[in-house]
């Protein structure tokens, strides 16, 4: 299903959660809200799934106006931050429930639950409770639940935020494999750069209730928009007027048209790479990543002269 | 070592003197002259029938205050009306209110010459010195128990669990009855057990309202208080500790009760 969010604005108090937000989701997708945290991202995924309301805005889902349509009747699977499991059912009420409320047949439910703790893998854990289960299963359990009433939408509020790194990286590709299994529109919010550039087909970049950017990963990192986008999607340092990546600069003995002369100050092997960290004129201090053995072949040493220049056709933004 | 056994024993004393040694005397004052002379004064038709009284009010009261209670306490955890902090600061008028004002209100209110007493009075409704009087303090009274116990659990398990719900297909009554309620009911039985004793040993309301009419509008501790006054030693006694009984067992629930509130 795609999603049309049109002028949303969402304000809790004094705090402008979302200022006049329009951004087009695509069928079949698997897109990343991205930003800061505070930015407005979870609100834009509540408001699609129907549990906040806009102040002002619409809600389109497959060209129809969702705006007052209650979450129940939205067609939608929300997974919840913190798992939101029911503590008082086991692993197989909680992912029967949905099928229950709306008065699915028995022999149905029976055979669709056994296929979804299958596909979360956890057929064996069907009986314990919640509090039996370790974060990863949980999070499991909470998407079979949510799986569970075929939603033509599923929607993640940082799925992957309250659990360990190696659990964490587990279920991302297990996501990833998931979402191309089931053919759902899925959008995922995450503060994590890393996370949104892995797993996300289109990555929309919130920010301070803005959108600051929307497109594929790759062109995010290659065309930002804006000097936030640039920094937000990886390291970045400043030449001259210019916000550069630091493996888009390119070190030179002798002086060229348009190079900064500067004077090395650090040199820091770090397997594959090096980081040089450079001084220049002015005082402003810029980070260099080159390959180990471009770094070894320019022979670089503390207190040498350089000459910086980025490379041609490469990402830069300048101060504006 | 020596200071923690001196608090212990002064805490002991001070539960023995103001407790034990008062539940104690009743039980022994009772059946000083044996258990005979305790079941003809128990078994006579006013003490019957205020047991009965007794029983009934509480048995409507304490359901009036769940329904009340469950709404209120929605609503208040849930900011669902703009008036929340409002029910919250008055729920809690009973507790601050001495219940012989709170049963001069009601006299005032439903007695003759009061605004609604009057209007109901043309209705052919009598309100004071009737049951639906004693119910009305007893519900007054005890109106703060379920809410309190109720809030503060609503409130730790947060709206996520009912919102979860609302994905999946529930509507808002399947999900107070399959998810939110089971999420507190520890909670709201705590608060029927402390409702229901409050409603059993309610005497400064009712004793305004109730006129005291033997065999009519008498309740439990309203025998109490007669027998007493009429130097009725052992229908006193009697009366007293069937009320401290009834007081034992909700305290032995209670107990209970808690231990399943923290294991959930």
């Amino acid at each position: 299903m795609s999603i049309d969010a049109m002028s949303v604005t969402k304000t809790f108090g004094d705090f402008h959660a979302l200022r006049d937000v329009s951004v087009s989701i695509d069928r079949g997708k698997l897109t990343a809200l991205l930003g800061p945290s505070g930015g407005g991202k979870s609100t834009l995924l509540r408001i699609i799934a129907g549990l906040d309301e806009p102040d002002t805005g619409r809600v389109y889902i497959d060209g129809r106006d969702m705006t007052n349509v209650p979450a129940r009747r939205r067609g939608i699977g929300f997974v919840f931050q913190h798992y939101a499991a029911f503590p008082h059912m086991s692993v197989w009420d909680n992912v029967a429930f949905g099928l229950k409320v709306t008065r699915t047949a028995k022999t149905t439910t029976k055979q669709r639950v056994a296929e979804l703790l299958e596909l979360v893998h956890l057929s064996g854990l069907a009986h314990r409770y919640p509090s039996e289960l370790s974060g990863g299963q949980r999070q499991r359990m909470a998407l079979a639940r949510a799986l569970a009433v075929e939603p033509r939408l599923l929607l993640l509020d940082e799925p992957f935020g309250a659990l360990d790194v190696k659990v964490r990286e587990e279920l991302r590709a297990w996501l990833r494999q998931l979402h191309e299994q089931v053919h759902a529109t899925t959008v995922f919010v995450t503060h994590d750069q890393e996370e949104a550039m892995e797993l996300a087909d289109q990555i929309v970049l919130i920010n301070a209730g803005e959108v600051e950017q929307v497109g594929a990963p790759e062109e995010l990192y290659d065309n930002p928009a804006s000097p936030f986008v640039m920094s937000f999607l990886g390291a970045t340092t400043r030449l001259g007027d210019a916000l550069v990546r630091p493996h888009d600069i390119e070190v030179l003995a002798e002086p060229s048209a348009g190079a900064h002369e500067a004077m090395i100050e650090r040199v820091l092997g770090l397997g594959f790479h090096s980081r040089i960290d450079v001084v220049l004129p002015d005082g402003s201090s810029v980070t260099v990543q080159l390959t180990r053995a471009h770094a070894q072949q320019l022979e670089l040493g503390v207190g040498d002269i350089v000459f910086l220049r980025h490379m041609p056709g490469t990402t830069v933004t300048t101060n504006g | 070592m020596g200071s923690r056994v001196l608090l212990r024993s002064a805490a002991l004393a001070y539960l023995f003197v103001l407790l034990l040694a008062p539940v104690g005397m009743i039980a022994y004052r009772t059946f000083a002259h044996g258990v005979s002379p305790v079941w003809t004064s128990l078994s006579s038709g006013s003490a019957r029938h205020a047991v009965f009284l007794s029983v009934l009010v509480t048995a409507i009261a304490v359901p009036l205050n769940v329904a009340f209670g469950l709404v209120a306490g929605v609503a208040i955890a849930r900011r669902r009306m703009p008036a929340g902090r409002m029910v919250n600061l008055l729920v809690n008028l009973p507790f601050a209110m001495s219940p012989v004002v709170i049963g001069l209100a009601l006299f005032t209110l439903y007695g003759r010459g009061g605004w609604v007493g009057d209007w109901l009075a043309v209705r052919g409704i009598q309100v004071l010195f009737s049951v639906p009087g004693l119910v009305f303090a007893t519900t007054f009274v005890s109106l703060p128990f379920v809410v309190r116990e109720v809030v503060p659990v609503l409130e730790e398990i947060g709206s996520d669990q009912e919102q979860a719900a609302a994905t999946l297909g529930a509507g808002p009554w399947t999900t107070f009855w399959r998810i939110t309620l089971p999420a507190i009911r520890w909670a709201l039985a705590y608060g029927i057990v402390l409702s229901a004793a409050r409603a059993l040993g309610e005497y400064g309301a009712v004793s305004i309202v109730s006129g005291n009419i033997v065999g009519r509008t008498q309740t439990l501790p309203l025998l109490v208080e007669e027998r007493f006054r009429n130097f009725d030693a052992v229908g006193a006694y009697s009366a007293g500790f069937v009320l401290a009984l009834i007081s034992l067992v909700i305290v032995a629930v209670m107990t209970l009760l808690s231990r399943r509130k923290e294991h959930s």
